[in-house]
């Protein structure tokens, strides 16, 4: 995604050199959100919902090298070691995401993870009506896989280690209701359990029982991809490290998407890094222009979603940046919670509801969060105040 | 060849805001404008088929809810990535209260 945004944005810019696109997978580059989705629940056999084709990329002039691993990059020459050959750069693009955690107890490589599109085709092969799925890990990727092995027609049970679902960025009282949610589609919530190892067939908890699994499905977090970087020496932290203008500790190296990490004008400076869509295609613009010349920052307020069953779920924002939560009454099946910093100022807002029914409001207070408003407790929990009238007062 | 149907009440439609219309195994979005005219374009987004009445209406523009596309709903435009197809967009009349759609 970034790096396809990326090449869109440098033509934009009215960059008018070669751009090469190098890219360890055979397919063109597509959209990783429908994965753990779409492409396991549909009807027909599912086929990569494409960021580019060949005409496009041919009427951006970009050369494709696709299958085509980058080995090692020499800064001193600027060049690019490939699988195949080589390739000098002016300026150099990292874009090379996150890689799913294998887990490292005995017998984990029984575990299968979800990273790309033939990963895919393989869950929904396994997931199969009838079969017994076991998913370790309660986080985005391993409940939205739950809920499309719901779909198949699979028994499903699913494998928390901490408290509750989703203690990374969603607060309580929505991850509440998505926990509900699976009880009632019928998953197996097995929460705040320990895992003791993994056999073809099965599953071992800490206190040794076993629950039986034909398919076994590892969401336990993912790993920025940062070992071309970390050879080449540029900076390493949580990501590679890039500034405002995804930068890197090489000024002719950029980086952008799930592998890097960056400050955050709006949190203080805070360094973060996120694997999330929009991300990965706004920081692929920026990136794109700044490699064009320009010096743009990158300041977008983080957003993003998940879906699963008929709830959608939205955070903008940083909600553990705002430990005054205030919530906004709506329908049952639904949530709204804005977050509060101690000086007032919005800095998160999370959301749940059926469909895109709280999407609006979300993208609101992302404009608020934006403008850096402080919208009082009293306008943002009485549902008769519209959040527009806050943006534009 | 003109096809006027009836939609929506004008109230129906709050001021920079859109409501979803739907009409024999179709889905419209009708907007109302800031300076209270009224739009219609299809109801879904050309990218990944959204529903646009889920979306924000700032001035002439509709968002989409999920990822962020947007279009001039007063022409159908898209206005960049993700959104490269413009919507179709269909004439609106209001008479006596009532939003007339003709889909043609």
């Amino acid at each position: 995604m970034a790096g396809h945004r990326a090449v869109i944005s440098l033509r934009a810019s009215g960059y008018d050199g070669s751009i090469t696109l190098v890219g360890e997978e055979a397919l063109l580059p597509y959209d990783r959100p429908p994965l753990s989705k779409s492409a396991i629940t549909e009807a027909d056999a599912p086929s990569p919902v494409w960021l580019l084709d060949a005409d496009i990329a041919k009427s951006l002039k970009l050369q494709l090298m696709l299958h085509t691993k980058a080995i090692r990059i020499d800064r001193a020459v600027k060049e690019v070691e490939l699988s195949q050959g080589a390739i000098g750069y002016d300026k150099l693009l990292l874009a090379t995401g996150a890689a799913p955690r294998a887990l490292s107890i005995q017998g984990g490589e029984h575990a299968l993870l979800l990273r790309d599109f033939g990963d895919a085709e393989n869950l929904r092969g396994e997931m199969q009506p009838g079969r017994n799925v076991v998913i370790i890990g309660g986080g985005f990727i391993g409940l939205e896989l739950a809920s499309s092995a719901i779909k198949r027609g699979c028994n499903v049970t699913v494998i928390e280690a901490q408290p509750r679902i989703l203690m990374r960025g969603v607060p309580e009282p929505i991850s509440k209701i998505i926990h509900d949610r699976h009880v009632a589609a019928g998953v197996k919530m097995l929460i705040g359990k320990s895992l003791k190892s993994l056999q073809k067939t099965s599953v071992t908890l800490g206190d040794d029982s076993r629950i039986p699994a034909d398919v076994i499905i590892a969401g336990i977090g993912a790993a920025p991809r940062t070992s071309l970087a970390a050879d080449a020496g540029l900076t390493i932290d949580n990501g590679i490290a890039v500034n405002v203008q995804l930068q890197t500790s090489d000024p002719d190296i950029f980086a952008a998407g799930d592998c890097c990490s960056f400050p955050h004008s709006h949190y203080n400076n805070r360094r973060i890094r996120l694997e999330a869509w929009r991300n990965a295609q706004d920081q692929g613009n920026v990136a794109g222009e700044n490699m064009a010349g320009a010096t743009k920052a990158y300041v977008a307020i983080p957003w993003f979603w998940s879906d699963q069953y008929d709830l959608s779920l939205q955070i903008a924002g940083l909600a553990d940046e705002g430990p005054g939560t205030v919530e906004r009454p709506l329908g049952t099946d639904s949530k709204l919670l804005f977050h509060l910093a101690n000086n007032g100022k919005l800095m998160g807002a999370s959301g749940i509801g059926k469909g895109n029914s709280i999407a609006r409001d979300i993208k609101l207070a992302e404009m608020l969060i934006a403008k850096g408003a402080s919208p009082t407790p009293a306008q943002l929990e009485d549902p008769s105040v519209q959040l527009k009238t806050l943006l534009k007062g | 060849m003109a096809n006027w149907i009836e939609a929506l009440a004008a109230g129906d439609v709050a001021n920079e805001d859109v409501s979803r219309f739907d009409h024999g195994g179709r889905t419209f979005a009708i907007y109302r404008s800031p300076d209270d005219k009224y739009y219609c374009t299809d109801g879904l987004c050309t990218h990944e088929k959204v529903h646009l009445a889920d979306g924000l209406v700032m001035d002439n523009i509709i968002e989409c809810p999920k990822h962020n596309g947007r279009f001039d709903y007063t022409s159908g435009a898209a206005m960049g990535a993700p959104c490269i197809i413009n919507l179709k967009k269909y004439p609106v009349k209001v008479e006596g209260g009532k939003i007339f759609i003709d889909i043609g």
